[in-house]
């Protein structure tokens, strides 16, 4: 359209009148159209206030203040009944981007051996994969989550015939109790030890490969590494004592005291949704493989390269900018489907906020809207991250 | 699939709310009447109070609650549908006018009453929390519950009541909350929980439920008061009328002995005035309500007195076999009293 308005033809041309200069038009129903759905949003919004009050349904979001009253299973940060449903909403969210965060990484590691193994050439491996990805993809999420719960984390022994691995964890209905570290004397050295030996490995990788771009002598960075981060935090332990002191869970009464539990909702419900996930990571992982073409694969090969050196500096640099795109895709999912939760107690955002929340304070609009909205955010902070990392490793055109 | 309900439910509240015009009353009443039946909301399967047979049909409690309503406006008790509700997406269901009544179990409490434009008609039943544990526990006492696991309905007042209590004792114990009651009796019966907390009567008709009734034992301890009654929507005082008188008449129908068997005769040929006024021989005190003259009588003949109510899902006649004690009428020492007719 620019194009023609910049045509000197059609600008010397007289003006019939201003309602057919296309210019104003655009403006004006652009105007009427931004008028029509600000008053929409508006008459809805008023009049729901209304008839809120009409109906005597109190509205507003002073209920965030009030005392919860009611206890929940699982909270990372301190909780007690007395506490408002603000912190409830906070310890909801907290137990969603636990999920998400332990299901993405599980998915992706997952996804990746299954994408590849997939196209393995031993036959053994590639049908497995197949029939691992065609089983979990094209089973709906919610019922696995119920399989796990109810068919493998449920039939579990109770807790006093809890399967007892070296009197340290015990694995029951009741979740895996394992013990839990307290700082002991040793504690900042060690903490210490591990900050000096993270920086050493990192100023040492910046070295050899500096080092190797310019004379192509190689290093064995990756052994040096590991005895950097063995050896120091060693060393400190050593000299100042242990770090941690260890508390082991006791079973007292009905159940295990002390140590940390890992609920059986949480094993379940990340099982699930990591099981469910890599199975469609998986066929990213392969297609962006299969779009890498097969002469990159030889290229690599004459040049002398090993096969699984070809794999990680050739094809997977070339593949990831195919995978990461759908990749983006599946993390979404994965935390949107982490709201199945409720179906098996397990206490998310939506469970806790969306469901006990607004059932106790019968304000629905308002749960509802925080809760829709900190999905949105959530999803959307996770689609920034990963266009930021796609940016980064986009074919860079020269 | 729940979240799905109720999340639907909480847009069509939100749409209702947004586009629709303004409560009025007898609004309900007119709505009702054009559409045929009653739409009640009750609970999603609890032997008693509402579910359904082995041919579809839904009984209990609840349900005559429901069907009274029918039979005062319709003088047919059949013309109820039906809408089964978890403890999460009644309120909504009521607010949003998905359902006419909620008759489902829900107790009565200031916030509900006055915070989410519901208001309750009456009491069915007069309920208290307790707790029901495995008999391989020996526990006899809920004071010996430190440190129990404990399965819950979520958006419940016994989520409320179960944290008051442990405090109150300086008891520990984690909350596993769930959706509905099945998957609250699932995991008790495998041992995910101790115990199971709720209102003593769902408690006896969960029992039943379960693969081995009677490895489980209800403890003695009743822990909060809950008044179990129907609700409807704020703003419409007629219907509001409705379906409280609907109650108060099978309970004064009890008082004065009349009974399914008996009405039909006693409204010919009585002569105590009392029974005359509720059954429409003398005045016409269904007119006041908007509803037929002889609107207790048929709500008595085709749905019962409530003691037959009470006998028939929950009491002797039942399996539950629950004694009437809170629930026995005013001079029979318990709670139950209406206001007269007249």
């Amino acid at each position: 359209m620019r194009a023609a308005m910049q045509n000197p033809a059609t600008i010397s041309r007289p003006r019939a009148s201003v309602w057919t200069d296309p210019q104003v038009r655009g403006w004006l129903f652009q105007i009427i159209a931004v008028i029509a759905v600000v008053a929409i949003g508006w008459y809805l919004f008023h009049n729901t206030q209304h008839n809120l009050a009409q109906r005597g349904i109190i509205s507003g979001f002073g209920f965030l203040d009030q005392s919860a009253g009611f206890g929940i299973s699982q909270h990372l940060i301190d909780y007690t009944e007395s506490d408002s449903y603000g912190r409830v909403f906070v310890i909801g969210l907290l137990n969603t981007l636990l999920v998400s965060a332990i299901g993405i990484v599980l998915a992706t590691i997952l996804g990746f051996i299954l994408g590849v193994a997939r196209l393995s050439p031993n036959w053994l491996i590639s049908k497995l994969a197949t029939v691992y990805i065609e089983t979990f993809r094209n089973i709906p999420p919610l019922l696995q989550i119920f399989f796990w719960y109810f068919a493998v984390f449920l039939p579990l022994p109770g807790p006093r015939q809890s399967l007892n691995l070296g009197d340290t964890f015990f694995l029951s209905n009741r979740g895996l109790n394992m013990p839990s570290p307290n700082m002991a004397e040793g504690f900042w050295p060690f903490l210490i030890a591990v900050v000096v030996a993270l920086v050493a490995v990192w100023v040492l990788a910046r070295w050899a490969l500096r080092r190797f771009e310019a004379t192509g002598r190689s290093f064995p960075t990756l052994i040096t590494s590991l005895v950097l981060i063995v050896a120091l935090p060693g060393l400190a332990m050593l000299v100042f004592g242990d770090p941690f002191h260890w508390t082991v869970p006791e079973l007292k009464g009905f159940n295990y005291r002390g140590g940390w539990v890992l609920i059986p909702e949480l094993m379940a419900l990340t099982l699930a949704l990591t099981v469910y996930t890599a199975a469609f990571i998986a066929e990213n992982v392969r297609s962006g493989i299969q779009a890498v073409s097969h002469g990159q694969t030889e290229a690599a090969r004459s040049l002398g390269l090993p096969a699984g050196k070809t794999l990680r500096l050739v094809i997977i640099p070339q593949a990831l900018r195919v995978i990461i795109p759908p990749l983006t895709s599946q993390y979404l999912n994965l935390a949107k489907n982490s709201s199945l939760a409720a179906g098996i107690g397990y206490p998310d955002m939506v469970s806790l906020f969306a469901g006990t929340t607004l059932n106790q304070t019968g304000q629905a609009i308002e749960a509802i809207a925080i809760t829709m909205s900190v999905y949105l955010a959530i999803s959307i902070s996770i689609s920034i991250l990963m266009n930021w990392y796609n940016k980064r490793i986009a074919l860079i055109e020269r | 699939m729940k979240m799905v309900k109720s999340t639907l439910a909480v847009l069509t509240t939100a749409a209702v709310l947004g586009v629709s015009g303004f409560a009025q009353a007898g609004a309900t009443l007119d709505a009702v009447k054009k559409k045929g039946f009653v739409q009640c909301g009750i609970s999603d399967g609890l032997p008693g109070f509402s579910y359904a047979d082995a041919k579809g049909n839904y009984l209990g409690i609840d349900v005559d609650v429901c069907r009274a309503v029918a039979a005062a406006v319709f003088g047919d008790a059949s013309k109820v549908k039906y809408s089964p509700l978890t403890a999460k997406e009644r309120f909504t269901a009521l607010q949003s006018g998905e359902v006419d009544m909620l008759s489902r179990n829900t107790t009565w409490t200031s916030s509900r009453d006055a915070a989410m434009g519901l208001n309750f008609t009456g009491v069915t039943y007069y309920d208290g929390q307790g707790f029901l544990v495995n008999k391989k526990l020996g526990v006899s006492s809920a004071k010996e519950l430190d440190g129990a696991t404990v399965c819950i309905q979520a958006g419940t007042t016994t989520e409320l009541n179960l944290a008051d209590y442990f405090r109150a004792n300086g008891l520990k114990y984690t909350p596993i909350t769930y959706d509905t009651s099945d998957e609250s009796a699932k995991s008790l019966e495998s041992g995910r929980c101790d115990v199971l907390t709720s209102d003593q009567s769902q408690l006896y008709a969960q029992r039943i439920k379960l693969a081995a009734p009677d490895d489980y034992v209800v403890l003695p301890e009743v822990i909060s008061k809950e008044p179990l009654g129907p609700a409807v929507r704020q703003g419409d005082e007629e219907w509001f009328d409705i379906v409280r008188w609907s109650l108060l008449a099978q309970l004064n129908a009890e008082e004065l002995g009349i009974t399914s068997a008996n009405v039909e005769e006693m409204a010919k040929s009585t002569k105590n005035p009392d029974v005359a006024r509720l059954l429409g021989a003398e005045g016409d005190f269904g007119k006041d309500l908007k509803l037929p003259k002889d609107w207790a009588v048929k709500i008595i003949k085709q749905v019962g007195n409530y003691g037959e109510i009470f006998d028939r899902n929950v009491g002797a006649g039942s399996e539950l076999k629950i004694e009437r004690g809170l629930n026995a009428l005013w001079n029979k020492g318990g709670l139950q009293y209406a206001p007269p007719v007249r």
